[in-house]
């Protein structure tokens, strides 16, 4: 168990790694582009237009700037959890990349975190496309929504850790299906996403809290974008870091574990 | 089967006395990779059993063995990848459990298994490979070039890699394996499913680096191949070295200068047996080493009726199933 928290020697070429997968993704931008707008789009007719017609208010506010923060955060959440799960295991597993990759001055630390920064990267550039058509159809607010960038890098991170801790202990490609289905698509529609936190009786409300690592991303993500500020996102953040470190750490030495024999 | 008695103990002594020569030689720069009492364990499973041995600058030092006898186990402990469970080992001088990445820096590695980068063309699998050894983009260019026409893959430079024929990955991977200039060579198996032409292309660039001093380590279960490339090779079998040796010296001591294959009868085998003459036999056939087949053949005219005979030199082959046995490993 204690090599599992013990904090893992990285250096600055976990750059290179995460250099790698960017040139990548830039080489196959047309790919990568559009997943994204059209993400933004479906949310904001599907859900927006057609349920936003029954419901006009959530709160005081209008329903589809409600769920225009939770639309960003569940992007945070998808693109770092699927780039550390599916994407990270095939560079792992199939392409056995990490394999080439630590046959050179890098380490298999240097490696994994490259790839968790990946992730979190992955994160920002889809918030980064989401954000203009969001401010388009004016269901945000400008400049403080900005800071949904910063988020997503720190939220990112976070799905990634978690992410990579999956990758780390699955038998195949296949058994990702779990934690997709059982964490993932129950985050998305218990944390505060689509209707408020207040509407779920109590003790799911502190579970959602205490467990859901979406619920904090969402509930930052909605101070920034209505704006309402206040003090407890102090309280989110310090949680998210808290996380954050812990399964970075972990995930690392998971892989390292299971890589290194 | 029957073999003549192998002084097999002796001579691992005489091996060890004259590896530890080098290591204590006067010149301690020369030894590339020197290992003592080496051992790797998985769980229950002892995988390299307590070798040593030592590798010059400069030389061609070949790992052979039937499948799951330790190589590429060792292979990847020099690679400085997988921790070595005790003993000694220094690559450069350097121990890779400390130094990793500083030993790495100098080594160029060609695994068993293609992981080339599939997202990546030819050039872009060497440009990227390049980074990570931190040299600078301009001089990475002009090196990744320069090995796609050494290994003749210009043609292919902005190929995707997963278009490549076996035998092209294989000479891709060689490439990549010389980026970063390495002092020491590793290669797991560099022609392994390789048709002839791709084979001996490798050869030849594998004789040009050795010619430009470079130190190279490999196995392969190509013995043809071993003998053409290797100044020494060890035997391993069970995560123990049998012996250590230039190819043809391993070939006259454990075997003989040639051999007499006779079609298997009982006239043959009782004529044999007879004349006090060791043989062995395999399937249908006999074989009779020696280091006088002209006698032997006269012998075996004269006296047994033989059926079919031909001679042959001894191989490293003959050597490899004489110490390894013939029963199938997986």
């Amino acid at each position: 168990m204690a090599h599992l928290f013990s904090l893992p020697p990285i250096s600055s070429r976990a750059g290179r790694v995460w250099h790698r997968n960017l040139v990548v993704f830039v080489r196959t931008w047309k790919v990568n582009f559009f997943p994204p707008l059209v993400d933004a789009l479906l949310y904001l007719f599907a859900i927006g237009l057609g349920i936003g017609t029954y419901i006009k208010e959530v709160d005081g506010v209008p329903y589809i700037n409600f769920i225009a923060p939770a639309i960003l955060a569940i992007s945070v959440m998808n693109s770092a959890f699927f780039e550390c799960t599916y994407g990270s295991y095939v560079r792992m597993y199939y392409q056995k990349s990490f394999d080439a990759m630590i046959a050179t001055p890098l380490s298999i630390e240097d490696v994994i975190a490259g790839e968790l920064l990946w992730g979190a990267t992955r994160s920002v550039l889809y918030v980064a496309i989401m954000l203009p058509v969001l401010v388009a159809f004016s269901v945000i607010s400008l400049p403080l929504s900005l800071l949904a960038l910063p988020l997503a890098f720190l939220g990112g991170l976070m799905f990634a850790a978690i992410a990579m801790c999956f990758t780390a202990i699955t038998p195949g490609i296949d058994t990702l299906n779990y934690p997709m289905f059982l964490f993932i698509t129950p985050m998305m529609l218990f944390s505060g996403t689509f209707f408020p936190l207040s509407l779920l009786p109590e003790a799911f409300q502190y579970i959602a809290l205490a467990l859901l690592p979406l619920t904090h991303i969402v509930a930052i993500m909605r101070m920034f974008t209505l704006p309402a500020l206040s003090w407890i996102i102090l309280l989110h953040l310090a949680w998210i870091a808290a996380v954050t470190i812990i399964f970075c750490v972990i995930s690392i030495n998971l892989m390292k574990k299971r890589l290194i024999v | 089967m029957q073999y003549r008695v192998l002084p097999l103990h002796n001579m691992r002594i005489f091996i060890h006395s004259r590896t530890n020569h080098w290591i204590s030689g006067s010149n301690p720069v020369n030894v590339i990779i020197e290992a003592q009492n080496l051992r790797k364990n998985f769980g229950d499973l002892v995988a390299v059993d307590g070798i040593a041995f030592s590798v010059k600058k400069g030389e061609v030092f070949g790992f052979l063995g039937p499948n799951g006898a330790g190589k590429t186990t060792t292979m990847k402990m020099i690679a400085s990848v997988s921790p070595r469970t005790s003993g000694v080992l220094q690559v450069f001088g350097m121990d890779p459990d400390v130094q990793p990445a500083e030993i790495k820096q100098h080594l160029g590695v060609v695994p068993q298994e293609t992981n080339l980068d599939p997202d990546f063309t030819c050039f872009g699998n060497l440009f990227t490979y390049s980074g990570y050894f931190d040299i600078p983009a301009q001089t990475a260019q002009k090196r990744s070039d320069e090995l796609l026409e050494f290994v003749q893959l210009q043609e292919k430079r902005d190929v995707e890699v997963e278009k490549l024929s076996g035998g092209m990955k294989r000479r891709l991977i060689l490439a990549r394996a010389l980026v970063n200039n390495p002092d020491l060579l590793i290669l797991d198996e560099p022609t392994i499913g390789l048709d002839p032409q791709a084979r001996h292309l490798i050869w030849e660039k594998l004789k040009t680096l050795q010619a430009q001093g470079n130190t190279i380590v490999l196995t392969t279960h190509y013995l043809d191949e071993a003998a053409r490339l290797c100044d020494r090779l060890v035997i391993m079998d069970q995560g123990e070295i049998l012996v250590e040796g230039a190819p043809a010296d391993l070939v006259k001591l454990h075997v003989g200068e040639e051999i007499v294959e006779v079609e298997k009868s009982a006239e043959v085998l009782s004529c044999l047996a007879g004349h006090n003459i060791p043989y062995e036999v395999t399937g249908d056939t006999v074989q009779i080493a020696t280091d006088s087949s002209r006698e032997i053949a006269k012998i075996l005219l004269d006296c047994c009726q033989p059926k079919k005979m031909l001679t042959r030199p001894a191989t490293l082959e003959d050597v490899f199933l004489k110490l390894t046995g013939r029963t199938l490993r997986d």
